[in-house]
């Protein structure tokens, strides 16, 4: 794939396509690997973003969005999945969408061991919880995958999670 | 330890039932356990939203419905036990104060489907001093009969985000055949709320 001008950034297409598909409420905790994504949803008015003080509490916002006919997305970090599992068991049991974007920790270049646990536990967590899981591992390919992940959510009325690979963001240091 | 308060004055049934006789378009959000029966016991709706299971996550669906459908009143139904499990959901409601969300806690300081149980409530943690310390606008606590169409008035009519506690006795009633499917349930939900408005 073609090497994008320096300025461009996955953040900025995926904000574009949450806006095409029409979401309206974004659910995230403040997450470091989908900072300038939030920002974008933050600085729109067409959609309300709200900070979580705990992960599974937009498990069942989103739940509640899709109920009130309107689409939502749900942001966090990896360490946040293990938070969501019981929550999770809401969309198997009533088939409803859930779109969400995971940005890993502990995993690729990870120098921070706490994170390393949750981490490699994140793609099993999920699956197991019934949420149907796109890795991506490139930056340009993040803006594909969320498109294709919005389709099998909420056409093919499925919980999907997008996982940014820790390999796109870089941020193996911090804790 | 089983709870005490056997013999507090309002009975979770009719207490539920007089909140939910002048509904109007109103949609309902259960919580786990009785309140399940409390709400389908005043009499099953489309609007009405039964959540057998997620412990904790009541007041956050009804929050992603009440964003959805800013003109329609949503309306928690949901025990102490529950709303302690998601006990932070009060602090994300009251930053986003959603003028239309009304949540009731029906109080009966204890774990009703396990045998009783003391809850928090019963040993001195103030769910109603939670809400407005997070930022709720109104909350308060009912004990008495003659409280309740104050209550009610507020659930339906004022701003919001709007917390009752209502302490009832642990003694709570039959219970029906509530609906369990929930894949039946959100889509006879959505249809009513969404698909309506």
């Amino acid at each position: 794939m073609a090497k994008k001008a320096a300025a461009w950034h996955w953040s900025q297409d995926v904000h574009k396509i949450f806006r095409r598909i029409g979401i309206k409420q974004v659910a995230y905790v403040p997450d470091g690997g989908l900072a300038k994504l939030i920002d974008l949803c933050n600085g729109d008015t067409t959609m309300r973003s709200v900070v979580l003080t705990t992960e599974e509490e937009g498990v069942a916002q989103v739940a509640g969005a899709w109920l009130g006919g309107q689409r939502a997305a749900f942001l966090t970090q990896s360490g946040g999945v293990g938070n969501c599992i019981n929550m999770l068991s809401m969309m198997e049991e009533c088939r409803i969408p859930m779109f969400s974007m995971v940005s890993m920790r502990g995993e690729w270049g990870e120098t921070y061991p706490w994170q390393i646990p949750m981490g490699q536990a994140t793609v099993g967590a999920l699956e197991n919880a019934g949420v149907i899981v796109h890795h991506v591992d490139e930056a340009e390919r993040v803006p594909e995958t969320v498109e294709a992940a919005a389709k099998l959510a909420f056409d093919g009325m499925r919980a999907v999670a997008v996982i940014v690979g820790q390999r796109i963001s870089q941020s193996g240091g911090r804790g | 330890m089983a709870a005490k308060n056997k013999t507090a004055a309002l009975q979770r049934r009719s207490v539920v039932k007089k909140i939910l006789a002048n509904r109007g378009d109103a949609a309902v959000v259960t919580g786990i356990g009785n309140a399940i029966h409390d709400v389908f016991a005043a009499g099953d709706d489309d609007r009405n939203m039964y959540l057998s299971g997620i412990m904790g996550g009541a007041s956050m669906v009804a929050f992603g419905v009440a964003l959805a459908q800013p003109k329609r009143r949503v309306i928690v139904i949901t025990g102490d036990g529950e709303l302690l499990a998601g006990i932070g959901s009060l602090a994300t409601i009251g930053v986003e104060r959603p003028k239309n969300l009304s949540i009731v806690v029906i109080d009966n300081q204890a774990y009703g489907a396990t045998g009783n149980q003391q809850t928090h409530t019963a040993r001195g943690v103030d769910l109603v001093g939670i809400a407005k310390a997070s930022g709720f606008p109104r909350a308060q606590q009912i004990e008495q009969a003659s409280e309740l169409d104050g209550m009610i008035e507020t659930i339906y009519a004022g701003d919001g985000p709007y917390l009752a506690v209502v302490k009832v006795s642990t003694k709570s009633g039959p219970r029906g055949d509530a609906p369990k499917d929930g894949t039946l349930l959100a889509r006879r939900f959505r249809a009513a709320v969404a698909e309506d408005s």
